[in-house]
């Protein structure tokens, strides 16, 4: 690690002040993405603005048609939330298939969101789901929020303060992953919404995106066997040693039918 | 009445109090007086020409102490790590032996080769200063593969162009070509041993120190024998006698072998601290230690089994290509050879076997011994072929392993492959295994499993090893460098507590509650009034140090020989004090008694008297009581055992779950049983991970693509089901405690079980291509859908 300077935030304003006048600053939430960064002396910040302090960015709030989680909350705080079982329990359970304990009681959803590894499961949530993503300049829609690999809507410095969920008829998380990381190889949302059906892919592929001829089939028919015809094409798939884009391609099916089905 | 603390009581582990509290002492945790911190400059090409190394930038580096070079520790006479075993080619001629200088001079030869040390007041300046080193670099065509290494092309060593190490044979070519060629059935298999990252929990650290008032050196590091690190340091590397050289290994994390070797680090530490004078500290990171640390396996064989048709064995012949990696490793050229070609008749009669063996040099992470070391590749070939010919000739898998086992009364049994087998009983622990996994009802589980969407499959893995490595004659014929016995030594106190100094080193093994539950069963002490010491060449005479299941066969042989020496002794002691003859005493439970008298003295008024000896036997015995031994061993201890494994395999995502594990082994006698157990199930764990999960990555240029724990999967407990473990005891009969080891077994033997398993779940579709380890998901899905 390199050396830096440590600065504990006491509000979303000040974080955002000592961002904006560091050389090179950056935000800390719970440190899980980043520091190891910084160890492996892969990230040199010069600045490091910790979140941790800012009470306000923690917390769950649910109400008859949404679940709000501050961008502080930690993975375990979601997964063990009994409002957040009894209103989408999609979205505790997945929390819970997060990393390991350590992670899960440090790791936070704005963290995750922010970083935006093409592996996490939180992204597949947010679009899964269409969520808003709550910043302390603006409102982005899930749909525009994730850009690429590692790449998000959010501008340098811009602050992910909450994220509103809406609470869906019925959802289901499934993940397929890997051996080694436990991230997602291939990890599918799907859900029955006000708005329609949605299903989301994460893990396969930069970042998150819509299998939108799922969401078609499933739109007459929200069950396993309306995706039989549906074929997943692996063009512009991820591809490593532990699965190839033809095999991720087969996963999403798989995993497809298996959240519809575990939607019940 | 058994003591409840002695030989096969389980007794729990003394050691793990300090260790479960945090409180052991790790060569981190060691810190010297006006210490500094090394940080190594590591190659980041697998194959590079050193053009030239400008350290003033990290000279420059606030709290930077000192840099040194390759050039630098030649010019101060530094020699090359040397290698400890030697093999000869067919040809006669020794193996090629390249230089493995500490620090690389002219050229890097692998990914993460060090190429300088940069020495600083703390751990991030040293960090720092080994970033700021401008060295030049000609980046090379990497050799990565053995396939890239018997390519014409790029060589590892110039003067190697071949990237042959040796080309070595056992047994007649000829003769069991002609025997294949004339059997009426022959089967044929191509398997890769995936080559593994050792991933010991404590990462390896080193700590030199120098006493510029006695001139003697001290060395911290995470061994698994501090004398032979001693005398390979010493002697050749740094020419330091051995008694200006102490070498502490104190607790060490694990090793699974990869902490036998001599290393730079160790090397450089040592030299460095004199040089400047002050102790120095290296830790390896996480990082480091994938690319560093001695890899495991990685062979390529094709394997050809003849039968008649009864499924009798008659000729097996194994060519084997066997990676050595940049350097060689302080063991390596023996672990494809002498302790793998001599295993492969495993637990069979076959009266024909050949094996040729190519090692050859790659620009990789050098290979060594890890976890069983040649065993596991020869039980892997073996196996995996015997059940092949069961599918191949249509007999039941255990039945054709029951018509060709060595039978209970043909021992000693003499292989074709060198090895004289002393005892054992194979059909014995195949019956333990078959009983435990209910073999009986598996097509019905099968059928359950096909009900419900799923391929079940149950594999076989009836092992063999060769531990207690070894009579020191049999294996300097053979090309080792040094012997291979065990010291001992048991110091009694005034008041009957003892001290245990042995040359075995444990670094996980529990060897601090096993060889005081010798010592309280021979004694009559209890374990607590034993305390054992080893990992320190100031404080035991000397040792060959733990590998190869060695240390209770041969470390507590040695034993057994010191405690017949005090026993004597003291026997004279007692008689004395008790006005008797020496032979009418008889010793037991801790008490001296006479036969047929009431007269009793206890062990720890012998002990008092002999360091307090008013009323003894001066004419005839010095006071005191403490006596050392050396055991070597008189042959080698087999083992053995049936490991079975039923896998369940999901045909849509390829994913492999362990349905049933049992192994039913036979370790001669069992000294703790709660210990032998937990040794087991982290070798199956081991095992399986191997099967199952890692496997070691290089791309086609060298980089090491599985340096972390985000892509080299390690098994974890939710990976692995409740094992069902067994023992049969026959003991061995030629040492003293009639034990044969069983570190190793699990890693051994879970292999081939669960590969023969998932390759048995896979033909029930149909499907007859083999596949490689780690069998992953993705992999098994592939094989599956065809591709
Ligand atoms: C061993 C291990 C296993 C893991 N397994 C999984 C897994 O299975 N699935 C999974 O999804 N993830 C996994 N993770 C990642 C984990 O979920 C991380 O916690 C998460 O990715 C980052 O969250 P954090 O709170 O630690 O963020 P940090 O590491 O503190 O920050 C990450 C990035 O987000 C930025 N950031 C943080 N908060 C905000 C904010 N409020 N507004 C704007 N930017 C912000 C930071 O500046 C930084 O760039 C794993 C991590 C580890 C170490």
């Amino acid at each position: 690690m390199y050396a830096f300077t440590y600065h504990k935030a006491e509000s979303v304003a000040d974080a955002a002040a000592k961002v904006a006048s560091a050389d090179d600053g950056v935000l800390m939430a719970g440190g899980m993405t980043l520091l190891p960064t910084m160890k492996q002396r892969l990230a040199q910040p010069s600045d490091v603005v910790d979140l941790g302090g800012v009470a306000s960015l923690a917390g769950i709030s649910v109400t008859a048609e949404t679940v709000s989680i501050g961008a502080m909350t930690t993975h375990d705080a979601v997964a063990n939330s009994a409002e957040v079982k009894q209103a989408i329990p999609a979205l505790a359970s997945l929390a819970s298939s997060i990393g390991d304990p350590m992670v899960r009681n440090r790791g936070t959803i704005g963290g995750s969101i922010a970083n935006n590894d093409p592996a996490a499961d939180y992204p597949g949530a947010v679009l899964g789901l269409g969520a808003t993503v709550v910043t302390d300049k603006r409102s982005i829609p899930g749909d525009d929020f994730f850009q690429g690999m590692f790449e998000t809507a959010l501008e340098p410095g811009e602050i992910i303060q909450r994220i509103d969920f809406p609470i869906p008829k019925k959802a289901a998380y499934v993940k397929f992953p890997n051996p080694a990381s436990r991230y997602a190889i291939v990890g599918v949302m799907a859900a029955e919404t006000a708005s329609g059906v949605r299903v989301a892919v994460t893990g396969a592929g930069p970042c998150a995106f819509r299998e939108t001829a799922m969401e078609t089939a499933l739109a007459g028919n929200f069950s396993p066997s309306a995706l039989d015809g549906v074929t997943v094409s692996p063009d512009g798939l991820n591809a490593d040693i532990h699965a190839s884009a033809v095999y991720r391609a087969h996963l999403i099916g798989v995993m497809a039918k298996r959240a519809v089905a575990a939607c019940g | 009445m058994p003591r409840d603390d002695g030989i096969g009581a389980s007794v729990r582990r003394k050691e793990d109090f300090r260790f479960v509290t945090g409180r052991g002492t790790y060569t981190d945790d060691i810190n010297r007086y006006g210490q500094t911190y090394a940080a190594f400059a590591r190659s980041p090409y697998a194959h590079a020409r050193i053009d030239g190394i400008d350290t003033a930038a990290a000279q420059a580096v606030a709290g930077v102490v000192a840099v040194f070079t390759g050039d630098d520790l030649a010019a101060a006479g530094v020699n090359g790590l040397p290698c400890g075993w030697q093999i000869h080619s067919k040809n006669g001629e020794p193996m090629a032996e390249p230089g493995h200088p500490p620090l690389a001079q002219g050229k890097a030869r692998y990914v993460g080769d060090a190429v300088a040390v940069v020495i600083a007041e703390t751990r991030a300046a040293a960090k720092a200063g080994a970033e700021a080193l401008e060295i030049a670099y000609t980046p090379l065509a990497a050799v990565a593969s053995i396939r890239a290494a018997k390519a014409a092309g790029a060589a590892v060593f110039d003067d190697i162009p071949s990237n042959n190490c040796y080309d070595w044979e056992l047994g007649d070519r000829a003769d069991i070509d002609a025997a294949i060629a004339a059997a009426p059935q022959t089967v044929t298999l191509s398997l890769v041993n995936n080559r593994l990252v050792p991933n010991a929990m404590e990462p390896r650290s080193a700590i030199g120190d120098y006493d510029t008032a006695t001139g003697e050196h001290t060395l911290f590091t995470t061994s698994q024998n501090p004398h032979v690190i001693r005398l390979l340091m010493g002697a050749f590397v740094l020419g330091i006698p051995e008694h200006k050289l102490r070498v502490v290994a104190p607790d060490v994390g694990g090793g699974f072998g990869s902490k036998i070797f001599h290393y730079a680090e160790e090397a450089v530490v040592t030299w460095a601290a004199a040089k400047i004078r002050r102790p120095v500290k290296w830790t390896s990171d996480r990082s480091e230690a994938f690319l560093t640390d001695a890899h495991g396996r990685d062979h390529e064989t094709t394997v050809t089994l003849a039968m008649d048709n009864d499924g009798k064995f008659l000729a097996l012949k194994v060519i084997t290509d066997a990676n050595m990696g940049a350097y060689l490793s302080t063991f390596a050229p023996c672990v494809p050879t002498y302790l793998y070609a001599t295993l492969l008749a495993g637990q069979y009669t076959t009266p024909k076997i050949f094996a040729g063996v190519n090692a050859w040099f790659t620009n990789t992470c050098p290979v060594d011994a890890y976890r069983g070391a040649g065993r596991p590749e020869a039980t892997y070939v073996v196996e995996r072929i015997v059940e092949e010919a069961a599918r191949h000739l249509n007999i039941d898998p255990a039945e054709l392993r029951r018509r060709n086992f060595i039978s209970p009364d043909a021992f000693p049994y003499q292989t074709p492959v060198a090895l004289e087998y002393d005892s054992g009983n194979y059909a014995g622990t195949l019956a333990l295994a078959t009983k435990a996994i209910d073999y009986d009802g598996f097509k019905a589980r099968q059928a359950a499993s096909k009900a419900a969407g799923k391929l079940r499959g149950i594999g076989f893995s009836a092992y063999i090893e060769a531990c207690g490595i070894a009579p020191s004659a049999v294996v300097g014929s053979l090309g080792a460098r040094a012997g291979l016995y065990e010291s001992g030594a048991v110091r009694v106190h005034p008041t009957g507590s003892v001290t245990f100094y042995t040359g075995s080193h444990s670094h996980g093994q529990g060897h601090e509650t096993t060889f005081a539950q010798v010592i309280a069963e021979r004694l009559g002490v209890s374990v607590e009034n034993v305390d054992v010491v080893h990992g320190d060449t100031s404080k035991v005479q000397f040792g060959m140090g733990t590998y190869g299941s060695r240390s209770l066969a041969v470390g507590g042989s040695a034993l057994s020989k010191a405690l017949d020496k005090v026993e004597a002794k003291a026997k004279k002691i007692a008689a004395h004090l008790m006005e008797a003859s020496d032979a009418d005493v008889e010793f037991k439970d801790g008490v001296f008694t006479v036969a047929g008298t009431d007269k009793s003295v206890a062990f720890g008024d012998v002990a008092l008297t002999a360091y307090v000896p008013h009323n003894f036997p001066h004419d005839e015995l010095e006071p005191g009581l403490e006596e050392q031994a050396f055991y070597d061993p008189k042959n080698f201890t087999y083992p053995a055992g049936c490991h079975i494994c039923e896998v369940e395999i999901d045909p849509d995502t390829g994913v492999i779950e362990i349905a049933n594990f049992v192994a039913a082994d036979d370790f001669g006698n069992i000294v703790n049983p709660m210990i032998v157990e937990g040794q087991v199930h982290g070798g199956i764990a081991q095992g399986v991970g191997q099967a199952l999960m890692e496997g070691c990555v290089y791309g086609e240029d060298g980089q090491l693509v599985t340096g972390s724990y985000m892509d080299y999967c390690l098994p974890r407990a939710d990976n692995l089901p409740n094992f069902k473990v067994s023992t049969q005891v026959t003991p061995c009969p030629h040492n003293p405690l009639g034990v044969k080891g069983c570190g190793e077994a699990g890693a051994i033997a879970a292999p081939a079980a669960v590969m023969n398993a998932v390759t048995d779940a896979l033909r029930s579709v149909g499907v007859t291509k083999p596949i490689d380890m780690p069998a992953t998901p993705s992999k098994v899905w592939a094989a599956l859908n065809g591709a």
